[in-house]
């Protein structure tokens, strides 16, 4: 059975920080309908489907080598379910069937 | 000769993974004795997946980055004298209650994940399990180092042990996380990993780090932001947990979800205090319960978790339908209480003020000015005749979740909610539907469970009197108990201000 519904919201909500800034920024430019909104100390990025962050955009931002494993230093909470993180991008996105049995 | 460089998958694989072997010449049943009693089956622990990919090596190198980062702030904050520079003195009082109400619970947590680490029958799970463990204490550890700053300076940050371990509103988190430990691991693990860390920690965590980031705290808005960076890898394994365990074995599906129903709900209740904290603790409000609620727990998780759950048969949890009915009414049922109760807790009380009371309506529109504000003004009235209201009797706790009989029937603001059990020729009272079907389905387990009052009937909390029993409990009174107005703290709070006023400083 297969029903359409209306595309769910993955987010990630980071520290506003000097060390965020770039992550924010990356995440911007690789997420077309990315919705971005504040609150005290936090910003929380918010787009349908899917939310991906590719090291290769937050290094040309920062200008220097950047290890994605460094995005533990900066992620406050995320919702949605966290598909990939390998050395090249993080993929928060709902989960695609998977079943091994 | 130059090694290739492992990828990140491989690395994980290699050093955390691999690093197991299969029990040889003792049985691998003696090995991990609790695996197997709650019904649960596991076909394959290698199926277990996850995404942080940690090894030892980057745990520690992150762990110890986002406490130099910490502690840098902590350091500042204290040199420069930021408390003074805090919304109001009144702020403190939310932060006294985080400290007594969950800084225990993050060193049961603590310990119950280093057997979790041990115990678990997959090696991914045990080191997901053994992180944990360790951020659990750092957590621990830090919220203690944060509050000492306030504590050279205000009461109520010096006995958190001891108020944690006997105060009657405190009985609300420890009963919660020692109902978790006493279960078996998986159910454990859904109840702490899965309802508390991926379902309600958001609603925990983040209005709490913005709330103090909005009230001048950068100390613990950052500490709880060093938390919470942990926490999205709890999350991760809560998640990972259910996903698995509905995966692994079909016969495993009802387990789960009887485990989501019962620990949604204790998780909730506990919550009580939070939203509490939301709309009445923090001067400078920023969010109220019932935003948080629709945002955090409505759309992120009925919208979007759930969704994907029901895939493998599993449903929303039971009695989700009346925490969104409450919504309305928790948090002004829950800090009456506390207020009325107040010669009993070791932080301080107050009326809202005629502004917040305006920013409440605003928040609830449909029921604050019909339902709460008369309350409030009703309370303000005797305090100003010199009636100030304090409810001198002993309220009976909820048996399961240990929160007096404060909350309404849904759909009945008017109406107390109470449910009577019976079992073995005793009755025993729950505060809900929820807890009367917790307490129901596990009557041995529960009636177990002791109540602060129950002690107090039986003799066990200092003695039949209410100054004897403010003193069991290790509150000083007059000290951290009673009204902000007219205590220690109010009177340094306006001292302090005042001479930063005549220093020409800010105010």
């Amino acid at each position: 059975m297969t029903t359409t519904s209306p595309p769910r919201t993955v987010s990630v909500e980071l520290q506003e920080s000097e060390a965020s800034g770039a992550v924010v920024e990356a995440i911007e430019r690789d997420n077309a309908h990315v919705d971005i909104s504040h609150m005290p100390g936090l910003v929380r990025l918010a787009s349908p489907h899917q939310l991906v962050i590719k090291r290769e955009t937050v290094e040309a931002i920062l200008g220097r080598d950047w290890d994605t494993q460094e995005f533990n230093l900066v992620i406050v909470t995320y919702s949605g379910n966290i598909a990939e993180w390998d050395e090249d991008q993080i993929v928060i996105n709902w989960q695609e069937r998977r079943r091994y049995r | 000769m130059k090694m290739k460089k492992l990828s990140l998958k491989e690395q994980y694989h290699v050093m955390t993974r691999d690093l197991d072997w299969e029990p040889s010449y003792v049985d691998r049943k003696r090995v991990y004795p609790y695996v197997e009693f709650e019904g649960i089956k596991v076909h394959d622990w290698e199926a277990w997946e996850d995404p942080f990919r940690l090894t030892v090596a980057s745990y520690f190198k992150y762990q110890a980055e986002k406490e130099r980062r910490l502690y840098a702030v902590l350091e500042s904050f204290d040199q420069s004298q930021s408390h003074l520079r805090l919304s109001d003195g009144r702020y403190l009082n939310g932060m006294k209650l985080f400290l007594t109400g969950l800084t225990p619970v993050e060193y049961a947590a603590y310990r119950h994940f280093a057997f979790l680490a041990r115990h678990l029958g997959g090696p991914a799970p045990r080191f997901s399990a053994l992180c944990q463990s360790i951020d659990e204490l750092r957590h621990c550890q830090t919220q203690l180092h944060t509050f000492s700053i306030f504590n050279k300076y205000y009461e109520g940050f010096d006995n958190y042990h001891q108020w944690g371990d006997r105060l009657w509103y405190l009985a609300v988190t420890k009963s919660y996380v020692e109902d978790a430990m006493s279960a078996g691991p998986f159910e454990s693990l859904v109840a702490l990993s899965f309802s508390l860390e991926y379902l309600l920690t958001n609603l925990v965590f983040v209005p709490f780090m913005s709330g103090a980031s909005f009230n001048g705290d950068s100390a613990s808005a950052t500490m709880g932001f060093s938390a919470q960076s942990d926490e999205s890898r709890h999350m991760t394994l809560g998640l990972e947990v259910v996903k698995f365990l509905l995966e692994q074995d079909e016969g495993n599906v009802p387990i789960v979800q009887d485990w989501l129903d019962k620990w949604f709900w204790r998780g909730y209740r506990a919550l009580a205090l939070v939203a509490n904290l939301m709309d009445y603790m923090l001067p400078t409000p920023f969010m109220s319960w019932k935003e948080g609620f629709e945002l955090y727990f409505e759309e992120q998780m009925m919208g979007g978790l759930f969704p994907d759950l029901e895939f493998y048969g599993l449903r929303p949890p039971r009695h989700v339908d009346i925490a969104i009915a409450e919504k309305e009414h928790y948090s002004h049922q829950t800090n009456f209480a506390l207020y009325q109760f107040s010669h009993l807790t070791a932080f301080h009380t107050w009326t809202p003020s005629p502004e917040h009371l305006d920013w409440l309506s605003s928040k609830y529109p449909q029921t604050f000015d019909a339902v709460h504000r008369p309350v409030w003004e009703k309370a303000m009235r005797a305090a100003e005749s010199g009636n100030r209201y304090y409810n001198m009797g002993l309220a009976p706790q909820c048996q399961v979740c240990m929160i007096p009989p404060i909350f309404t029937e849904p759909g009945d603001p008017t109406k107390l909610s109470l449910r009577i059990s019976e079992y073995k020729g005793n009755k025993y009272v729950t505060c809900s539907d929820g807890c009367k079907w917790i307490f129901d389905r596990e009557p041995e387990k529960y009636i177990q469970a002791r109540t602060p009052t129950d002690r107090v009937l039986q003799g066990l909390a200092g003695g039949p009197t209410i100054p004897e029993v403010v003193s069991w409990f290790g509150i000083t009174e007059g000290v951290e108990n009673r009204d902000y107005v007219g205590s220690g703290d109010h009177k340094s709070w306006t001292e302090w201000q005042q001479s930063l006023t005549l220093a020409g400083g800010q105010q």
